[in-house]
């Protein structure tokens, strides 16, 4: 094993308005052939912008200092032509969106093609034959017929395994992974991640894996380095940093992430706080605002990254000694707060209300052609027989990949419309037959949190007219909205003196905490949360889904939780259903689908999610799915999943035909469990 | 079930919420109105725009010469102590002349303006927002009014109006000039009407009209504003034009338009007929330029406060 990469003092920082942004200050590592380097941190910590600078693919505005070595030949200062012969043939890169990074106007063959022949002399059929054999390699079906296709042509996950070959095309020595499955569901992830093995498999190459998924890395890199603040302040093997972290970040974030492997429901300890702005950074350890441990030398003088008892396991803390003589974890730093259940929650399920009731619910879109004369030529099935309910204080989780049909169904439930076929029954009201009156005053009793905060808030409007617009179409007098204001931002832990600010002035932990508090405003019974944290920072997770468990113990509401984090549902649902194609194909408590999980798309689903222990993540045996999401245009005849199933694939002989001619349906595989799978393993105890 | 209909909203802790009674928080008027006060610029906008008005309507009283008379004993003399703004071919007293034309030209323009460009974010965001027949109807009325002559309409239909007051011929004037920005606006809501704060107040049972108005325009507003601003000048300018089709404003009645107009031809011999009327409306032009700017900013929580953030 040779070095091949190493960057020592890397620094970068950006002129702005405020004064330089120092998006990287001080970072070095250095990776060995067949070595996978693992960069953790939130966005904003400064580990893409490093990634871009050791590429040479900075703006020009950017200031970068610190050397930058390949083979040891300084990179920095380095001009574009002579950064060009590197770029692609020794280091090469793939970037988190795979649709951007894509020429939409060539075709996919061409374009690995473009890559070979850039940096070798090869013929223009060689270099063809070249990108057939990438193509093949990545896993990309028929690869001979594929490779003449656009990129609009392909899905994600293929679109990624595209750059991948791209990236691998020269055989390089280093490739940097930025996000690589970030912009992708689990189980493309878990695709994506393999394909990535392979390639490094291939070619020998030292992979620099750039992620916010502590998940991610812990099955995948050899060494770990947490970034906070545009410095590394933790870094060293996998396990080391895993079992026995010494900083007080790192510490927070394994304590934060909810975890599938989780037995019983512990409460997440919240990083408070948000990370810092990188313009005018005060001397002292940037986390000092979020350390519960910090001293008066914190704010003083800023650690540097200096050896724990191992040596090559560093830590920038000035108490690493202590933390590692007292062996502290992550509860012992971070208190975590005690979230009990609500009165209603503690009756059995049978005697509570139920306050959402859908059955067999179906929203299907005409698919029209023609531009002149408009013709219909086929149907997608969004939502295609959805049943499910909610009792009084109980949260479901709705789960899926994108495309499965979950927004719409909420869309659906939410605008108590009447459905293409099938009833939305909500506090025992069907939507189909309710007048105004009565829908005005349903809608009080539900109220939804979308993903994305920003969008979700009118930036235009205050705090706290955003709150009272609620009251104020359900006729509360102005005095009581003022004071109800106030009180839904002391009930999400912001303050009464938020109220006149605007929505941008907020972090996105807060934005999310003042869209709850919106929800909350009329008192709903049931709440509708569609995917609330996967658009925050994974420090902040945490906060907003304890905030979330208390909330529902506080006030006895009932939850909607829709996710594709099946992590975050594990943790915070007492009831999971799992949706493929427009179907809900497994449902049932929490701990009898997360353990037992009877449908192998639910197997496949649970098995893709990374574990963040090393360990068990090596010894893990990942259910791979073939190909993508079918599209809701084409569903397959018989059972949906047949196309991707692993059960299916392995069935002997005759035994097939039923998954091809007949639709399975849900049926009971326990207590409070059903699945709709003609073959399901043999239940364990009935 | 029984839904529960009134609102019971629990208190969490009594106290807290009476201490917070009051800082609940400004409403979005009065926050707006702080920012626009904090801009010296566009509150002196503000001041000079007022000024303008105190001006043209309290202003004739101060001289003894009234726009209708002619002072015989003096023809196209320059500014002196009788005629502050001098005289005019026919001995008109300039200064009656230009603050009756002020007058009139301030609330044409700053009426024609607000009706034009309320019309175009009423018609273009109900079209944009709705959807439906009600776009299909509204938009086909406004292409249909696109493709009209304006002009032309209006010197086929002037006979007919002629003598009627002139608040029917800002109306006219307003609704030849609001299309293209209708459309704007539709294009601007119906992107907005996909934006999820729209979705979440629509599923709070919020009034269509209302989500219209608190949350699509606010969030037009630049562009509201901007159009605002320039249709001022240009319904100032549009008037003379008409003016020559001999609908609107018609001697001896005068505005500022028609005093431009006839004083251009003598700006370099007579400079008295055509500095003081262009220079009113250069002045009040820029006032509102100004005050749309301050408000623009104002609304837009973007934009940098000069002093302080809220």
């Amino acid at each position: 094993m040779s070095e091949v990469l190493a960057v020592s003092e890397l620094t970068v920082s950006f002129p702005s308005e405020a004064g330089p942004v120092r998006a990287v200050r001080g970072m070095s590592y250095s990776v060995s052939s067949g070595e996978v380097l693992g960069i953790v941190g939130e966005s904003g910590s400064g580990k893409s912008v490093s990634a871009l600078a050791v590429m040479g693919l900075l703006p020009r505005t950017a200031r970068v200092g610190g050397s930058v070595r390949f083979h040891g030949r300084e990179l920095l200062g380095l001009g574009d032509r002579e950064l060009s012969a590197v770029r692609g043939k020794g280091i090469s890169m793939v970037f988190q969106d795979p649709l951007s990074a894509l020429t939409p106007v060539y075709t996919v063959g061409d374009q690995i093609a473009e890559a070979v022949s850039i940096h070798t002399d090869v013929s223009k059929n060689e270099a063809a034959r070249r990108a057939v054999e990438l193509l093949e390699l990545v896993g990309i079906p028929e690869p001979a017929i594929r490779a003449r296709a656009f990129p609009h042509e392909f899905s994600g996950g293929m679109r990624q395994r595209v750059m991948i070959a791209m990236a691998m095309a020269n055989d390089p020595d280093v490739i940097i992974a930025d996000e690589p499955t970030t912009a992708l569901d689990v189980t493309i992830q878990a695709q994506i991640l393999e394909v990535l093995g392979t390639a490094q498999e291939a070619t020998g190459a030292a992979i620099v894996m750039i992620t916010h998924d502590l998940g991610v890395v812990a099955g995948f890199a050899d060494r770990v380095m947490v970034m906070y603040a545009g410095r590394p302040v933790e870094a060293g093997g996998v396990d080391d940093l895993f079992y026995r972290p010494r900083m007080p970040y790192t510490l927070g974030l394994l304590g934060s992430l909810p975890r599938l492997d989780a037995t019983e429901r512990e409460p997440l300890t919240p990083l408070e706080g948000s990370p810092p702005s990188l313009v005018g950074l005060p001397s002292g350890c940037p986390f000092v605002p979020r350390c519960p441990m910090r001293i008066d030398v914190c704010s003083d003088t800023e650690p540097p990254l200096a050896p724990t008892a191992d040596p090559r396991h560093t830590a920038a803390c000035h108490r690493r000694t202590e933390i590692e003589a007292r062996e502290l974890g992550p509860a012992d730093i971070f208190p975590a707060p005690l979230v009990g259940a609500a009165a209603v929650a503690r009756l059995p399920r049978e005697s509570r209300q139920p306050v959402l009731e859908v059955r067999d619910l179906e929203r299907h879109y005409p698919l029209m052609k023609g531009v002149v004369f408009r013709r219909q030529v086929g149907t997608v099935r969004a939502v295609d027989g959805v049943s499910f309910d909610i009792r009084e204080g109980e949260t479901l989780g709705l789960v899926g990949e994108s495309g499965c049909g979950k927004t719409t169904t909420i869309v659906q439930i939410l605008t108590l419309a009447r459905p293409t076929a099938g009833t939305v029954v909500v506090l025992g009201r069907d939507s189909a037959r309710l007048d105004r009156g009565e829908r005005r005053a349903l809608r009080r009793n539900l109220s939804v949190v979308f993903q994305d905060p920003l969008a979700s808030l009118d930036p235009r409007l205050p705090v706290g007219d955003i709150l009272s617009e609620g009251l104020r179409t359900h006729g509360v007098p102005k005095q009581r909205r003022n004071r109800r204001v106030g009180e839904l931002l002391r009930l999400v832990g912001l303050g009464p003196e938020h109220a006149s600010r605007y929505p941008q002035d907020f972090s996105g932990g807060q934005r999310q905490r003042i869209a709850i508090a919106r929800a909350l405003a009329l008192e709903p019974r049931l709440v509708v949360l569609d995917e609330p944290v996967s658009a925050l920072d994974v420090s902040i997770r945490a906060g907003v889904i304890n905030l979330l468990e208390e909330l529902r113990a506080r006030l006895g509401l009932a939850y909607l939780f829709v996710a594709h984090d099946l992590s975050v549902v594990r943790h915070i649902a007492d009831r999971v259903a799992v949706m493929y194609l427009g179907r809900i194909i497994e449902s049932g408590a929490v701990s009898a689908v997360f353990d037992t999980p009877a449908h192998p798309y639910t197997e496949a689903l649970l098995s893709a999610i990374p574990i963040p222990d090393p360990r068990r993540e090596r010894a893990r045996r990942r259910v791979l799915l073939e190909g993508d999401l079918p599209s809701p245009f084409d569903i397959p005849s018989g059972c949906r999943f047949r196309a991707r199933c692993p059960r299916y694939a392995a069935l002997p002989g005759g035994l097939g035909a039923r998954c091809r001619e007949e639709e399975p349906v849900r049926l009971p595989q326990g207590a409070d469990h059903d699945a709709a799978c003609h073959y399901p393993p043999a239940p364990a105890a009935i | 079930m029984a839904i529960p209909t009134d609102p019971i909203l629990f208190d969490l802790d009594e106290a807290a919420a009476l201490e917070s009674a009051e800082a609940a928080g400004l409403s979005r008027g009065r926050l707006v109105l702080r920012r626009f006060l904090r801009r010296r610029l566009s509150v002196a906008g503000l001041a000079v725009l007022v000024f303008l008005f105190v001006l043209a309507f309290l202003g004739p009283y101060l001289s003894k010469w009234d726009y209708r008379s002619h002072d015989f004993n003096a023809f196209l003399e320059p500014p002196s102590w009788s005629h502050w703004f001098g005289t005019s071919q026919i001995g008109e007293d300039v200064y009656a002349q230009t603050l009756r034309g002020l007058q009139k030209s301030l609330i044409i323009g700053l009426l024609a303006a607000l009706f034009s460009t309320g019309l175009a974010a009423v018609v273009g965001a109900s079209a944009g927002y709705y959807g439906g027949w009600v776009e299909r109807v509204l938009m086909w009325v406004v292409d249909l009014l696109l493709v009209l002559p304006g002009f032309l309409i209006l010197a086929i239909l002037s006979p007919t109006f002629r003598g009627r007051t002139w608040l029917l011929f800002v109306i006219l004037l307003a609704g030849f000039s609001w299309m293209i920005t209708a459309r704007v606006v539709r294009g601007l809501s119906i992107s907005l009407r996909e934006r999820e704060f729209v979705q979440a107040a629509r599923f709070m049972g919020v009034p269509s009209w209302q989500i219209i108005l608190r949350h699509l325009l606010p969030n037009m507003s630049s562009l509201l504003i901007i159009d605002a601003t320039i249709n001022v000048g240009g319904a100032i300018l549009a008037e003379t034009g008409l003016s020559y089709f001999g609908f609107g404003v018609q001697p001896p009645d005068v505005s500022l338009g028609t005093l431009i107009a006839d004083g251009t031809r003598s700006a370099l011999t007579f400079p008295w007929l055509f500095l003081f009327a262009g220079g009113l409306l250069i002045t009040a032009v820029l006032a509102v330029s100004v005050v749309g700017d301050g408000l623009r900013d104002a609304f837009d929580p973007n934009a940098a406060s000069p002093r302080g953030r809220l």
